[in-house]
């Protein structure tokens, strides 16, 4: 295991064709002091090894120009070329994080939600949003994690969050004939992070445009059953400083940093107990 | 042999649609009558194979495995020998 008191935290940012998101997720983790780096696919197959890596994270974007179904192409290419390293990657209890086009890969790569363990077949899915359309607005998300999530740490229960979501499928849903079964186990097994609310974070109860996609249960985001994989549609990179607040010209008081960062901060701090 | 298949993907019953759901209400302006609309996904994929049966067994798989997610797809295969 790798000490941390000594050394920094070093984080691969993965990409492809389509990432757009890179820049800012990195920017995020070097300012909390992270020796993050953008690593292209291609790079991590050929050269880099994952297993140089504490933490993995795969950022928002359109990969593969979302062909097929969002995230998909990429999740088949992670299974086939670095699967077997994914695998030992998570038995080291490294950190794995997915962002909006991120959360579709751990989705459809099974690793997410994982009730059973990794699946070899998506047991989920983030299906187009009922509104038909790309769904970029800031949104309100409650914490609801009781402590099995390692990127919430910092949260307290029920906090509320302000953070912009930006996808054309974020609907997340579970198979139809047993729903119910699933998402009680889901809350059962404390994988649900976060759920999109009102301002006063009593639930959005799917209502438009609290909820911006449909989602079951105003699900924004899920864990594995172990808390190390997490997977959510809201981009904390986007909310990391104050001055990417939406409002920051009328705020009195502009805050240095804004409620993303609490999630970088909580997986960094992972590695402090470890 | 070669072999072209089509590969039709479409949402399962109970999941909403929201593009088939668009289509129906432009439909609904250009004042034609109709009730549902769903939509669906064609892929046309042109393989080798050593017979017909392990052609469709190749695209069954490829259907599975990348083509649908068996959460909400549906998928239908026609598949036919080409010279």
């Amino acid at each position: 295991m790798v000490s941390m008191s000594k050394n920094r935290v070093k984080v691969c940012v993965l990409r492809v064709g389509g990432t757009n998101c890179d820049a800012e997720t990195k920017r995020s983790l070097v300012e909390l002091g992270a020796d993050a780096e953008v690593v292209h696919m291609n790079q991590i197959v050929e050269k880099k090894k994952l297993e140089e890596y504490d933490a993995l994270v795969i950022p928002g974007g359109f990969s593969y120009g979302d062909y097929v179904r969002a995230g998909v192409i990429w999740a088949k290419e992670i299974l086939g070329k670095i699967g077997p390293n994914l695998k030992t990657f998570l038995e080291e209890e490294k950190p794995v994080l997915g962002i909006c086009n991120g959360f579709q890969v751990l989705v459809e790569t099974g690793l997410l939600p994982g009730i059973e363990g990794i699946s070899p077949f998506p047991t989920a899915t983030l299906a187009t949003n009922f509104s038909a359309k790309y769904e970029c607005r800031w949104i309100y998300l409650r914490h609801e994690n009781r402590g099995r999530c390692i990127f919430t740490q910092d949260l307290t229960k029920d906090q509320v969050l302000y953070m912009p979501v930006a996808h054309g499928e974020g609907c997340f849903a579970l198979p139809k004939e047993n729903e119910k079964k699933l998402l009680d186990r889901l809350i059962e097994n404390d994988q649900i992070v976060l759920r999109y609310c009102n301002r006063d974070g009593s639930p959005a109860e799917g209502r438009y445009p609290e909820n911006p996609n449909g989602s079951i249960y105003d699900i924004a985001g899920i864990c594995d059953p172990t808390g190390i994989v997490f997977g959510l549609m809201p981009h904390p990179e986007r909310a990391f400083y104050g001055w990417q607040l939406p409002d920051w010209t009328s705020l009195k008081e502009l805050p240095v940093y804004a409620d993303g960062k609490q999630i970088f901060k909580s997986m960094l701090n992972y590695f402090k107990n470890r | 042999m070669r072999y072209k298949a089509k590969v039709e993907v479409s949402l399962k019953k109970g999941y909403y649609d929201p593009e088939g759901e668009t289509i129906k209400n432009s439909l609904l302006d250009l004042k034609y009558s109709v009730d549902e609309v769903r939509a669906s996904k064609l892929f046309h994929i042109t393989l080798e194979a050593d017979s017909l049966e392990s052609a469709r067994s190749e695209v069954e798989e490829m259907s599975q495995r990348l083509l649908s997610n068996p959460v909400k797809d549906n998928y239908r295969i026609e598949i036919e020998e080409i010279e």
